[in-house]
């Protein structure tokens, strides 16, 4: 057997040295009054998968067409390749978009929508003919060539499109919620598929989506967008682990936020969440923090045990009440509100057949995590 | 079978039997008789009181003659033809007007729409004749075209398109455009513009993204609208025979003088059979065109 050196981690983001693809520089865009996408910079690197997440309205369509050329930016530049691209129309940019309807073209084959941009490019009937083919066996759609778009089924189509934007061997594909059509089982083949799709091609993709489950699968960064500004661009682990706000730990997961203050600062920091209780111990995670300023707690469901006694090795415990309990099978979601008043989530794996009956309705539990488990967020 | 499914099937046929077949066979009893003094003025007519020895002589009297005229005398042959290049010619002419306002229309802003429909519309809430009379106040040599024009100073003569081939053009244009926007701007309406962005990013200009977008998925509105201004304008009377003057050979014309000048019916009928013959063509072309979209 064949053993393969482990590839080195695909990181550009932490390399100096690294030029990226795509560099917005004070990017500002305005629809009259409305201000879409505010003052925001970015670099995203070659041969990344870079998802743009965040509730409808956020300006995250906004940032892609600006990249794909059917809207310019009010303030800032954008460089592709070094190269300003506000004067460049969609037609002449190296740049493709694969649309949240698939806009394929009703009137032609599947064989001539991914053939369209090639003979638009004036491509000789030879390179059109292979070029399309190999789009085809990439997509595995060969069966479907002569086959209108109305004729095949909602995964084929995402396919054609798909195809069809990567004919043209752009360096940057953008996608525009690729796989909101799809139902739930398709999405998740297709993430793969897609992943699999840009690893081969060595495509920069940009990818715009709302659902969170979806950004953190497939892309090698996430940015997280809110109200025109990015709030956190960081890999899915540290976006879900190290959220820098409430607003992207909300985002991002299910987390439960508990507001407090800082009681004692160490190595440890102590949150005072309310009178008479014992502070939360943490880690800080390198956060600057005053003592007396006050903070939010957020912590994962996951990352807290349920049990009838306080868990010995864990280092913060609370009783409370069970006043939900949320069967999904392979886990169950417990909401437990503390004696304090605030309400917890916590997740168990439902390791054993029947485990899952141990707490009902009503029932006292204490709640016990450890000192590493949560965040202390400033906002 | 369900006696109410039964009703229900037997509804349209009833229709066209009493609204079409009976009135075409009547067209086409008369066609194939001979001209008489007497009312009506065509013999024989259908006289059930002589029992079977009437019914025969009736079939009798029956023959091809009106046709067979009407490929005797070549008034008939050159009004047919020019009626076809007429209504041919206008219905191009309709297409290049509408089509434009089609797409200005699928293009305005959605709250905008319905009164643009309606104002498309509006015309034919007066009457058609009326409309066309009002055109002969436009288009005489001393109407408001001419008098604009020598205003102007575009021209020094007065030009004469009133009772020219021009006139009838024009009037049928008028007239038909409705017929002409509608299919299209449905047919262009329901367009994801999405796909001209699709276009445009797959590297075509906007000019190169309306014909190999746009236009083509027009193509049934185009259709449909051509033969909506084809097929009334190959029989159209009232056009050629107020716009149009003595010089313009229409069919429609040459039908209404059959019947009330000459007090001919059975040649006026052979000329409606005619051109009824003539029109099932298109209309039947018209039906495959619509039934492949379907």
């Amino acid at each position: 057997m064949e053993s393969k050196p482990a590839p080195a981690p695909f990181a550009p983001w932490e390399d100096a040295a690294a030029h990226p693809l795509i560099r917005f520089e004070g990017v500002t865009k305005r629809f009259g009054d409305f201000t879409a996408v505010s003052d925001l910079n970015l670099k995203i690197y070659p041969r990344e998968f870079f998802a743009l997440l965040g509730p409808s309205g956020c300006g995250k369509t906004t940032l892609m067409r600006m990249l794909a050329g059917f809207e310019t930016p009010t303030e800032g530049t954008i460089w592709l390749d070094g190269q300003n691209i506000a004067p460049v129309p969609p037609n002449k940019r190296p740049v493709n978009m694969m649309f949240q309807s698939y806009a394929l073209f009703p009137h032609l084959s599947v064989w001539d929508n991914i053939a369209f941009g090639l003979r638009r490019a004036g491509k000789d009937k030879e390179t059109v003919r292979a070029r399309v083919e190999e789009m085809l066996r990439l997509t595995r759609l060969d069966q479907f060539a002569r086959r209108k778009p109305h004729q095949i089924s909602g995964g084929q189509r995402q396919r054609v499109a798909l195809a069809r934007s990567l004919a043209l061997g752009p360096k940057l594909l953008l996608l525009d919620e690729p796989l909101g059509a799809l139902d739930k089982k398709l999405r998740q083949d297709t993430q793969f598929e897609l992943m699999d799709i840009q690893e081969k091609t060595g495509t920069t993709f940009v990818i715009v989506t709302h659902d969170q489950e979806e950004a953190m699968t497939v892309a090698s960064r996430v940015a997280v967008m809110d109200a025109g500004r990015l709030c956190q661009v960081d890999t899915p682990q540290h976006i879900y682990e190290t959220p820098n706000s409430r607003y992207v730990a909300d985002f991002i997961g299910e987390v439960s936020i508990i507001e407090g203050r800082v009681a004692a600062l160490g190595e440890e920091a102590e949150i005072a969440y309310a009178e008479g209780a014992r502070p939360i111990v943490t880690r800080t995670g390198g956060a600057a923090l005053e003592p007396g300023q006050s903070v939010f707690y957020a912590i994962r469901p996951e990352k807290i045990w349920v049990g009838a006694a306080p868990h010995p090795d864990r280092i913060n415990s609370v009783e409370g009440t069970i006043v939900d309990i949320g069967y999904l099978g392979d886990v169950s979601t417990y909401h437990v509100r503390l004696d304090t008043g605030q309400m917890v989530k916590a997740l168990m794996t439902n390791a054993e057949r029947y485990a899952a009956s141990r707490f009902t309705w009503n029932d006292r539990v204490w709640l016990s995590w450890s000192r590493h488990a949560g965040v202390v967020l400033a906002s | 079978m369900n006696p109410r499914r039964l009703v229900l099937i037997a509804a349209p046929y009833a229709w066209l039997l009493a609204l079409f077949m009976v009135p075409f066979l009547i067209v086409l009893k008369i066609s194939l008789s001979d001209t008489a003094v007497a009312i009506p003025p065509y013999a024989p007519t259908f006289d059930l009181s002589a029992g079977w020895a009437g019914i025969r002589e009736f079939f009798g009297g029956l023959d091809f003659e009106n046709f067979i005229w009407l490929t005797e005398d070549d008034l008939y042959w050159k009004s047919y033809l020019s009626s076809m290049k007429i209504a041919a010619v206008a219905t191009f002419l309709t297409l290049l007007a509408g089509y434009p306002v089609a797409y200005a229309m699928s293009r305005a802003k959605p709250e905008w729409r319905p009164t643009l429909m309606m104002l498309i519309i509006l015309p034919f809430w007066s009457s058609a004749l009326i409309r066309v009379y009002a055109w002969i106040g436009i288009l005489q040599s001393e109407g408001y075209l001419n008098q604009l024009l020598l205003w102007s100073g575009v021209i020094d003569t007065p030009l004469s398109i009133l009772n020219t081939q021009v006139a009838v053009y024009i009037g049928i244009v008028y007239t038909y455009l409705p017929f002409m926007i509608l299919p299209i701007y449905a047919s262009l309406e329901k367009m994801d513009e999405s796909l001209l962005e699709a276009a445009e990013d797959l590297g075509c200009t906007r000019i190169t993204a309306f014909w190999r977008v746009t236009f083509p998925l027009s193509k049934p509105g185009i259709i449909a609208g051509c033969f909506l201004v084809f097929i009334p304008s190959l029989g159209e009377f009232v056009i050629p025979s107020i716009l149009g003057g003595s010089q313009t050979l229409m069919i429609g014309k040459v039908l209404w003088e059959e019947f009330f000048s000459n007090r001919d019916w059975p040649v006026a009928s052979a000329v409606a059979v005619v051109l009824l013959l003539i029109l099932v063509i298109p209309i039947v072309l018209f039906q495959r065109n619509e039934e492949r979209n379907a």
